[in-house]
């Protein structure tokens, strides 16, 4: 299992002064899958991310990221991944450009202008590009966070609550962006609260609560946990998100980076 | 690791002074209270100080500069804190490069931002009357002076930078230091001030850092003040140096 696993972890364990916020979670993740890690706020779920990107030195457990023991072989584990954190963590001050080339350097690559442009162009930020980040939307600084989590490839990337406090046609421009890493066969291991977004995107989900792993597997898996499910006719009332789509419609949500998209401006 | 140190920090310097090219107003709004008290202490003031000195600006400037870095290095603060708060500072931590060049590359910001702003400050005073007969290596001296006077200063900076919980605490603890220089010979002889905030006055590092300056400026004899002034940037250096990387080790482990 350890040795096909792009993320081992044992035992992990951590507390802030007297409170334990990880009592032991154990998981693997396999290579070019996607794990949801859910949880509700405070389960621990950034803790976990942290430990695994060598900022939380953990208190008891071992923890590998492609190989590479977070404890003893940081430099290494720090090569293999790319942290997209719950705030987007991008230069408000810099352009999108400016942002990108930024971290192209310092992963060290050639030419960092060529990539920034490609990775502009594919997250639908070209026309954007010389703006500063301070003028972006929620939607769009998103997009930029996980397009510099792109650059240089690395192996595992870990996505912290990826969709918190988006709007619904910037949280699927995300679970796009999140599905087309695992195609180009990245490992992606994702936190998350929201039920539907683990439903959507994960090949596997754990359900971390009160510091434990309390079940762990495909949702096909997870769903016979509960007694089989029992035929009943409702009628079908459109969603609120359905209705929002008919209205703004969702095509073509990738040319058009600059578009206001509050409600008020569609009827 | 520190192969590419220099690298690292020479981009992420890059970057920070962008943020500065971007918003002058933190250099302008640092120049701007020393030039104020400049103007304040040699046209209102400054009549009725007697320091033995024929100009007042002459006497008065190297605790106006002082105060100008002291007032400079909260910005260090500020930026530290802001680069935190958003987040950027954690993808700098979870990527392969030198870790320390995160904080070099502030510590070299600031060097650049406070001397733009005591440049400011020095043609003010030639503007209002400072001169000086001092030759190359005597500015030299000056600058190297201010220059580690800086660099103490912006390591102390770097601390509540790192631990401050608000905008507000990261920019708090420079006010101290700017009232520092009030209590030395930077404004007046101290002569004439009472027995106990006299030995405090005479014993501060400012006003042997002042000192030093002023007789660099008026071409007299340094004698040993000057290792005094020296020895004090060089101890704040070191102590606040070491406890800003204790900070830093322990909020990114």
């Amino acid at each position: 299992m350890t040795i096909d696993s792009a993320i081992h972890v044992q035992g992990l364990a951590k507390s802030y002064d007297e409170h334990q916020v990880l009592r032991g979670v154990d998981f693997d993740v396999a290579r070019g899958s996607i794990f949801a890690l859910l949880g509700s706020n405070g389960a621990g779920k950034t803790t976990v991310v942290k430990s695994l990107s060598t900022l939380l030195r953990p208190d008891a457990g071992t923890a590998s990221v492609n190989g590479f023991d977070v404890a003893t072989q940081p430099a290494e584990v720090r090569e293999s991944i790319s942290l997209t954190g719950q705030f987007t963590a991008v230069d408000e001050i810099l352009t999108g450009r400016e942002n990108l080339v930024l971290v192209a350097q310092l992963r060290h690559l050639e030419d960092p202008g060529t990539i920034a442009d490609d990775l502009l162009e594919r997250f639908g930020l070209t026309d954007a590009a010389a703006r500063k980040v301070s003028t972006y939307s929620g939607g769009m600084r998103r997009r930029l966070d996980i397009a510099m989590s792109l650059i240089g490839n690395p192996p595992v990337n870990f996505l912290d609550e990826p969709t918190t406090g988006l709007d619904p046609e910037a949280r699927l421009e995300v679970w796009h962006a999140v599905k087309e890493l695992a195609e180009h066969g990245t490992t992606v291991l994702l936190t998350t609260q929201y039920l539907d977004e683990a439903e959507q995107l994960a090949d596997r989900i754990a359900i971390l609560h009160e510091g434990r792993i309390i079940v762990n597997g495909t949702l096909a898996e997870l769903k016979q946990l509960i007694p089989p499910a029992e035929v009943e006719y409702i009628e079908k009332q459109p969603t609120l998100e359905d209705v929002f789509f008919a209205l703004v419609g969702d095509d073509d949500k990738y040319g058009d980076a600059g578009r206001d998209r509050s409600l008020a401006t569609s009827n | 690791m520190t192969k590419n140190f220099f690298g690292d920090t020479a981009v992420l310097l890059k970057r920070s002074l962008r943020h500065i090219a971007r918003s002058p107003d933190t250099i302008i709004t640092t120049a701007i209270m020393p030039i104020a008290m400049l103007l304040l202490f040699v046209y209102v003031f400054g009549g009725a100080i007697n320091t033995g000195s024929d100009s007042y600006v002459d006497y008065l400037l190297p605790g106006i500069l002082l105060i100008t870095i002291a007032s400079g290095i909260s910005y260090t603060a500020f930026r530290l804190f802001t680069d935190k708060q958003s987040g950027i500072f954690e993808r700098f931590q979870s990527m392969p490069i030198a870790r320390s060049s995160v904080l070099w590359a502030h510590v070299l910001t600031s060097l650049v931002a406070n001397l733009i702003s005591v440049v400011l400050v020095v043609l003010v005073a030639l503007l209002m009357g400072f001169r000086s007969g001092a030759g190359v290596l005597a500015w030299l001296g000056v600058a190297g002076i201010l220059g580690l006077f800086t660099l103490a200063l912006t390591w102390v900076a770097v601390i509540p930078g790192l631990t401050a919980k608000s905008t507000d605490g990261a920019s708090a603890f420079s006010y101290p230091l700017i009232f520092l220089p009030f209590i030395s010979s930077a404004f007046v002889p101290t002569d004439t001030m009472p027995g106990p905030v006299r030995a405090f006055a005479e014993n501060q590092p400012v006003t042997s850092i002042v000192q030093a300056i002023r007789d660099l400026f008026t071409q007299q004899p340094v004698g040993t003040g000057i290792w005094t002034a020296l020895a004090w940037c060089a101890g704040i250096l070191v102590v606040a140096y070491a406890f800003a990387m204790a900070t830093y080790r322990r909020r990114t482990s």
